[in-house]
């Protein structure tokens, strides 16, 4: 009875490979994509410095553990991909003083990361100006058939963005899941946010519906991420 | 004997009434510092706390507040209001009676605060929300008395520890302040009378005369309850013509979902037209008090309700209370009875209606144990510190203030009387900087101590403190509105609230029931969902949560008794047969052991647990259990507990369970499944927001944009993974435990059966589980069983849509990096 099942880790599972405007692409479960011929990594949203944007902003005292989780999130993306170049695609800052205010510990840690690698932030609507860190600073930046940019526009072919931080809810024999997710159509590919402490908007509210082309389709991430027809 | 001034003596006389002993008794003790008074629905207890107050102020005329009258409900303190009023007037009294409640207008409130009335009735969070002004020593200086009604029903809730913690504080503003608590029958006075005393300071009880003994029985009915299901629609000819028979009656529910379904097949069997309403908790505002206001008219026959009618509004003439659906509680439904015949030393007089089989069984042993005065009941755990942390949180908004007068202020409070100095402590520190193991917010930090006295780093939080104060979350619900027909601008009528998660499986032009009708769904406005009428007569059911009650031990005791007997010449002939027939096919619980059926149907495999340990524990071991069975691979799908059986659904069927229920692995489960069940996080957003790590959420927030915000869920799994030892996840624990885990019932159970398992594998569902497969509240089971069925659904979804080629299917892979 156990023999039969399939056996689902991590190893086999947790990627969903698909093609957009011609690239080979995968999504990883994690909310990252990578492209394998290109050996480029793209995650968005990481909203570093919320807990503390939300301490100065709000008076909310939350747990200030989520720049360290998405940052050893980050980590394993990157050891699981190995990439060459990494796009942070826009909002990688909660705001730009959440930016300048990160730990000593975890502004090391990120320049660990970006070590022997191209790494470009792409400038988002939270963090429109530059910041220390290095790399390269960009509004967008193109590559073979696809564009990087925060915001998704209504007509660029190829574009691959984040900023909505879309989330997909599908009916399972009565049950509803609800995660972040992947939106692809013919034209647009949008990420899901990567940062630990950020919520989702659903692939069915307007502003999403009205985004995404009839065909598009939201690959859910998790475990075993896999694709559906996009929610509305 | 104290004299009651001649005004109020002689309007007693001029009435042809005379002092109830208890009211007596009350006027002796208006000097006691604390006084409890027991006494059933209709003895005249409203009165009795507030005659010492008439005195007092016909003899000694003054300004100022002099009385604080506290209920559970806005709707009391109305009418109180309304009922108090007569009498002053009457006897001729100069006395100033106002009520502030969330539904006192801004202007009104403001004048309050600056020139309060005699006598102030409010509600706890009111109250608490008074004392967090600056101005609040000035409001409370002079005040004598603080009556507590109904406080049998705040004691069972955080609001009641919220409220107590607000009396400490408030006795240190009127150190001469007196304390009354007013309360229904209960098992346990002395229980209720610490958690009113000023502490070391006892509590006098006065008992009342408990009147008669009630004339409560089964209703019978010419047609049989079902095997399965809730709601009691077979009896619905058998109720109307109660309804007929008497001038008017309650007709309780269990649940709101259950009340509208009933009220809806009422209305379509009541030929004769007989005015009959439905009230309960997730009404809107405006259609409560239309019904209220019918029923203080007398324009109603009966009300169809739910636990919002169960404490004290004075309804006039109900003469019967009948009760759907088994009680779950002794107590709770000798209270409920207490409702019919608000004369004093009249039995109250009521019906209980099974609504399946199982209850009658379960009916039966409630009315075995009215008659044996055998009321049931918890002790009161200690004060929750959520709700002290938002009371620290409460002070700092009305000033600064010293911690060590703050503790010996809050340990005067009964349910917080053993709090140690280290947990206070712990607590100041989480509402000050968070109490986070890794300090972050030094320069953020919420409190900060200057001059030896703590205070807000920033005044404006004081306005934020405010807006979360309460212990009352509510789960998220939308309003209901009928669609105007001036287009969706414009507010049609408001008609209640349903749950998101129900709201989301809506489309356009499904029906469900709210307030009676049917109504069909247009669409969604600014988280508002409009609706229209709709002719349809098979609606969709709006999902509440409604308060589900565990059947408390005394009760599943005395129902595993009954299953004892050879036969049951006393119960309907239909419900022995049935137990016999379960006695035929499988077996009835035992006492002693544990049984457990094995059973295929539609495809999956299930399992019965009759544990018998009402639902909470019945949920807790759920969870338990599958996640034990997930680890063998049994890939369970989810579960439903009821009080006295889970069910757990499958892909594989269980074949060995002894190890399933050892009590160590069991206990080591549980620490394991803290981590990621939705009732700990429900625990933990509950206690987040009550102890301020998070707002609450209002409509305004809600409105700026979901992708913002994020889940609770999210802040439990960091804390978990980072700071396991925090304040809030200690908390969540305990207040789980206790309430919605109540693991200390399936100790109980797995020490009762001593491992005394009998599994059964049987080729079909028994008689006794079939009501199992219609309750509500399946819970799925978050395993790889819903990896493997979110791979089925994605690749039949894909293919149905006739997608692009684009998608190359997911495929067994390996890094190649």
């Amino acid at each position: 009875m156990i023999a039969k099942r399939i056996a689902i880790t991590e190893q086999s599972m947790n990627i969903h490979p698909f093609t957009f405007c011609g690239a080979q692409l995968h999504a990883l479960g994690s909310g990252a994509l990578f492209w394998p011929n290109a050996r480029l990594l793209v995650v968005s949203d990481l909203h570093l410095g919320k807990a503390e944007r939300m301490a100065r902003r709000s008076r909310q005292l939350l747990p200030p553990y989520e720049v360290t989780d998405t940052l050893t999130r980050l980590e394993d993306a990157l050891n699981q991909t190995n990439p060459a170049t990494v796009i942070c695609l826009g909002d990688s800052f909660d705001d730009l003083t959440a930016g300048r205010d990160l730990p000593q510990e975890a502004r090391l840690w990120i320049t660990r990361l970006m070590a022997g690698r191209t790494w470009i932030w792409i400038e988002g609507n939270h963090d429109p100006g530059p910041l220390e860190f290095g790399g390269t600073h960009l509004a967008q930046f193109t590559q073979g058939p696809l564009t990087f940019r925060h915001i998704a526009t209504e007509h660029t072919q190829g574009e691959v963005s984040g900023h909505y931080h879309p989330k997909a809810s599908i009916n399972l024999r009565g049950r509803q899941i609800s995660r972040p997710s992947f939106l692809v159509d013919g034209r647009k590919l949008i990420l899901p946010a990567f940062g630990t402490y950020t919520g989702g908007l659903s692939s069915s509210s307007d502003a999403l519906s009205t985004l995404m082309d009839k065909d598009a389709y939201a690959i859910l991430t998790g475990p075993a991420p896999c694709a559906v027809p996009m929610p509305r | 004997m104290t004299q009651l001034p001649a005004p109020i003596t002689n309007w007693f006389a001029n009435k042809g009434w005379q002092v109830h002993p208890h009211q007596q008794a009350m006027l002796d003790a208006s000097q006691t510092p604390s006084t409890l008074l027991i006494a059933p629905t209709g003895g005249g207890k409203t009165m009795a706390g507030f005659l010492p107050t008439l005195a007092d102020l016909s003899e000694n005329p003054r300004g100022g507040l002099h009385t604080l009258y506290v209920s559970p409900l806005k709707a009391l303190a109305a009418d109180i209001k309304r009922n108090l009023r007569t009498p002053v007037d009457e006897i001729g009294l100069n006395i100033r009676i106002e009520d502030r409640t969330g539904d006192t207008t801004y202007t009104q409130k403001r004048r309050q605060r600056v020139d309060p009335p005699h006598i102030l009735l409010t509600t706890p969070e009111s109250l608490a929300l008074l004392l967090t002004y600056e101005d609040a020593p000035r409001i409370f200086d002079g005040v004598q008395r603080i009556i507590v009604d109904e406080i049998h029903a705040l004691a069972e809730s955080k609001r009641g520890d919220q409220l107590v913690l607000a009396l400490s504080r408030l006795q240190s503003i009127a150190p001469d302040l007196r304390r009354v608590g007013l309360s229904a029958t209960v098992e346990d006075p002395q229980g209720i009378a610490d958690f009113l005393a000023c502490h070391p300071q006892p509590t006098q009880i006065i008992e009342a005369d408990p009147g008669p003994d009630p004339d409560i029985q089964m209703l019978e009915t010419e047609e049989a309850p079902p095997w399965a299901g809730g709601g009691g629609k077979y009896a619905i000819p058998a109720v109307l013509e109660q309804v007929r028979q008497h001038n008017t009656t309650l007709i309780f529910h269990n649940t709101r979902a259950q009340a509208e379904i009933f009220f809806h097949h009422l209305w379509l069997a009541n030929e004769d037209q007989l005015p009959i309403g439905i009230h309960h908790g997730a009404l809107a505002k405006e259609q409560r008090q239309k019904v209220e206001q019918a029923m203080t008219d007398g324009a109603l026959k009966a009300i169809v309700c739910t636990g919002s009618l169960d404490l004290g509004i004075d309804w006039g003439d109900v003469d019967l209370v009948i009760q759907i659906g088994a009680p779950k509680n002794v107590k709770r439904l000798v209270q409920r009875i207490g409702r019919a015949n608000h004369r004093y030393n009249a039995p109250s007089k009521a019906l209980l209606v099974p609504a399946n089989r199982f209850e009658i069984v379960e009916c039966k042993a409630a009315l075995d144990a009215v008659k044996a005065y055998d009321l049931d009941g918890d002790p009161r755990a200690r004060g929750p510190r959520d709700v002290l942390c938002q009371h620290i949180l409460n002070c700092a908004a009305s000033g600064p203030f010293d911690d060590a007068e703050l503790y010996n202020e809050v340990k005067t409070a009964g349910p917080y009387a053993d709090l140690t100095r280290a947990e206070f402590d712990a607590c100041l520190e989480f509402c000050a900087t968070g109490g986070y193991a890794l300090r972050a917010y030094d320069r953020y930090q919420r409190l900060l101590q200057k001059d030896d006295k703590w205070q807000l780093r920033d005044p404006r939080a004081a306005q934020q403190i405010r807006m979360n104060l309460g212990t009352i979350i509510d789960t998220e619900t939308l309003k209901v509105r009928l669609k105007s027909r001036r287009g969706p601008g414009s507010g049609g009528t408001p008609l209640g609230e349903i749950e998101e998660g129900f709201a989301a499986t809506l489309s356009q032009g499904d029906t469900f029931l709210i307030g009676g009708q049917i109504v069909k769904y247009e669409g969604l406005n600014e988280m508002t969902v409009q609706v229209t009428r709709s002719p349809s007569d098979k609606p969709r059911i709006a999902t509440f949560m409604g308060t589900k009650f565990a059947t408390s031990t005394q009760l599943s005791e005395r129902i595993l008794r009954i299953f004892q007997q050879d036969n049951w010449p006393d119960l309907p002939a239909h419900t022995a047969q049935w137990l016999h027939l379960q006695r035929d096919r499988s077996q009835l619980p035992q006492p002693g052991r544990l049984l457990i059926e094995s059973f295929p149907r539609d495809g999956r495999s299930n399992t019965v647990v009759y544990g018998f340990a009402g639902r909470n524990a019945m949920q807790t071991l759920g969870l338990l259990l599958t996640q034990r069975m997930e680890e063998q691979g049994l890939d369970p799908l989810g579960f439903v507990a009821t009080d006295y059986a889970t069910l757990i659904w499958g892909l594989e069927p269980l074949t060995d369970p002894a190890p399933l229920f050892d009590l160590h692995n069991l206990r080591e489960g549980l620490e394991t499944w803290l981590a990621g069940n939705a009732v700990m996080k429900r625990t933990f957003r509950n206690a987040a927001i009550t102890g301020g790590l998070i707002d609450r959420m209002t409509r305004g927030t809600k409105k700026s944009g979901r992708q913002a915000t994020f889940s609770s869920d999210i802040l439990y799994d960091t804390l978990r993974k980072y700071d396991p030892d925090h304040l809030m996840l200690d908390i969540t624990r305990e207040e789980a435990m206790k309430g919605l885990i109540d693991f200390g019932r399936v100790e109980e159970m797995i020490a009762r059966t001593q491992g005394q398992i009998d599994l059964l594998t049987l080729p079909r569902v028994t008689p006794l589980a079939a009501p199992l497969f219609l309750e509500a509240g399946r819970v799925p089971v978050k395993g790889l069983a819903e990896e493997r069925l979110l791979a089925e659904e994605a690749a039949r979804l894909m293919s149905d849509a006739d997608l692009p080629e684009a998608v190359v299917k997911p495929k067994r892979w390996a890094v190649p990096y």
